[in-house]
């Protein structure tokens, strides 16, 4: 691994970020709608559902969470999108950089572009609803690192994608967050899902994230064995989507797409 | 450096895009690859750079097979130019240089990058986004970044299409003056039979896939009964079975 060149493809986004400040207020602007869309939702049903009684804010923390692991994802994509809407691509895999340098400089990177999403939004949060994902304590720390994680590999898995399949694979980077939302029970008990439903969402990392969050803030304990089995569920989603990208290189490689690839 | 490509050939499901085709290209020379469009051109520079890989064959440079474990090291060895694929639009050229002055892993950066601004007249538009400028900077910017890392092995893809006969000239004025500096191979794929003429030491003429002739643009046109390279690649090009 050569930091140097990690560095290097990171610092390409990281001037992309800074050299636009259209770009910083996009990446701003939606996860703060989306607090406040939330926010105003968790108010009335704190004042209206005797679940959510005397709980204020749990809906609003699992939307920020849920915002978390969409922008870890999105940004992931956003920089392999990059390169090949500036077509930029063919340049990128001539470069003597491995593709395990590429992945982890995209994961480094889609950290901060989270965060300069996220963070606004979560501080907003406080003053407007009295809500501060911070009150999660430390588990917050762990909760936030699974969801990375798993975020990080529905970007790789569509960042695979995109190499396997082209441009025209983009509109499934949009759509792969939304199709695994019902399943992630991010605002309600996995008990409302079917038994046959249920069974699937458990293998997803997701459930147990936002059962613990829940736990957290309605009964004050944290099982931390879920905790790292979330942790556990994730890594080993990563190790999936590392090899799927892998073989995604390969195959593209045999099929000849990775020249001239761009819109 | 030296570039020895080996009986290779490349198949898309039934399409034979390369049909089993051998080179060389000796250390400090220009090889010329003309072909019609289709012919397997872009094909054959992909499989070089390590972008496809072969069906069958093999891509040896300085006598070292290209292979997934040495594509690392070879690879810093090499550049690419191509006014086909660009360089990030919203970074500036400066930005960009330095960028890729690091993927390359080049020692020097301020200096190296100083040097080529210098060379290619850059400084005008340093500080201009690469998406705002005109079609020759963008190439003088392109040839840059292909001379950042000093490739011993350069690929050049239609290095002056689409530019002024006077920034065409500068570009192809820069390579040969580069290359007396410089050691460098270069293969050159190009439809500009002038540039192919001043700059090339031998061509390969190309058409389905299969290389059809070869030599050096004199051999070539005294072979064929023609008076200079264009009418020469012309023949070739719409001959049906002579050569083929």
């Amino acid at each position: 691994m050569n930091w140097n060149k990690i560095f290097a493809l990171s610092l390409r986004h990281l001037y992309l970020i800074k050299g636009s400040f259209p770009r910083i207020l996009d990446l701003i602007y939606w996860p703060t709608i989306q607090i406040f869309l939330w926010g105003f939702i968790s108010k009335f049903f704190t004042l209206n559902s005797s679940f959510y009684e005397n709980t204020v804010g749990i809906i609003l923390s699992a939307a920020i969470l849920y915002d978390f692991l969409f922008r870890s994802s999105i940004s992931y994509n956003m920089m392999f999108l990059e390169e090949i809407w500036s077509r930029n691509f063919t340049n990128l895999f001539i470069a003597p950089i491995r593709l395990s340098e590429i992945i982890t400089a995209l994961t480094f990177t889609a950290i901060l572009r989270t965060l300069i999403g996220l963070v606004p939004a979560a501080l907003l949060a406080i003053p407007f609803f009295g809500v501060s994902i911070f009150n999660i304590g430390i588990p917050l720390i762990f909760l936030l690192i699974t969801l990375y994680i798993f975020g990080v590999t529905l970007g790789l898995l569509v960042t695979a994608g995109l190499v396997r399949f082209g441009p025209s694979f983009e509109n499934i980077a949009w759509a792969s967050l939304f199709f695994l939302a019902p399943l992630g029970c991010i605002y309600y008990p996995i008990e409302i899902l079917p038994v046959w439903l249920q069974i699937i969402a458990k293998l997803l990392p997701l459930v147990h994230i936002f059962e613990e969050m829940r736990n957290i803030l309605i009964y004050d304990i944290i099982n931390y064995f879920q905790v790292f089995k979330a942790i556990l569920i994730s890594f080993l989603y990563f190790i999936i989507g590392v090899i799927i990208f892998y073989l995604s290189y390969s195959g593209a490689k045999n099929r000849g797409t990775l020249i001239n690839m761009g819109e | 450096m030296k570039l020895k490509v080996k009986n290779i050939s490349k198949k898309f499901n039934s399409l034979i895009a390369v049909n089993n085709i051998s080179f060389e290209i000796e250390k400090n020379k220009v090889m010329g690859l003309l072909g019609p469009n289709g012919c397997g051109k872009t094909t054959t520079i992909g499989m070089m750079l390590g972008l496809i890989t072969p069906t069958t064959g093999q891509i040896f440079i300085n006598g070292i097979v290209l292979a997934p474990k040495n594509r690392i090291e070879l690879l810093s060895l090499m550049n690419f130019a191509s006014p086909y694929i660009e360089l990030p639009k919203k970074l500036t050229v400066k930005q960009n240089l330095e960028v890729y002055a690091r993927l390359y892993g080049v020692k020097e950066i301020k200096q190296r990058t100083s040097e080529m601004i210098e060379d290619l007249n850059l400084q005008k538009f340093l500080n201009k986004k690469t998406g705002e400028l005109s079609s020759g900077q963008k190439n003088r910017v392109a040839l840059a970044k292909s001379l950042i890392n000093k490739p011993k092995l350069l690929f050049l893809d239609e290095p002056t299409a689409s530019l002024d006969p006077d920034i065409g000239d500068f570009v192809r004025e820069y390579i040969e003056k580069y290359k007396k500096k410089n050691e460098l191979t270069i293969l050159l794929a190009s439809h500009n039979m002038k540039e192919v003429e001043r700059l090339c030491d031998e061509i390969i003429m190309m058409k389905h896939g299969q290389i059809v002739d070869r030599g050096t643009c004199d051999q070539l046109i005294k072979k064929h009964g023609r008076e200079n390279l264009e009418d020469t690649f012309l023949k070739i090009a719409r001959s049906k079975n002579e050569l083929e």
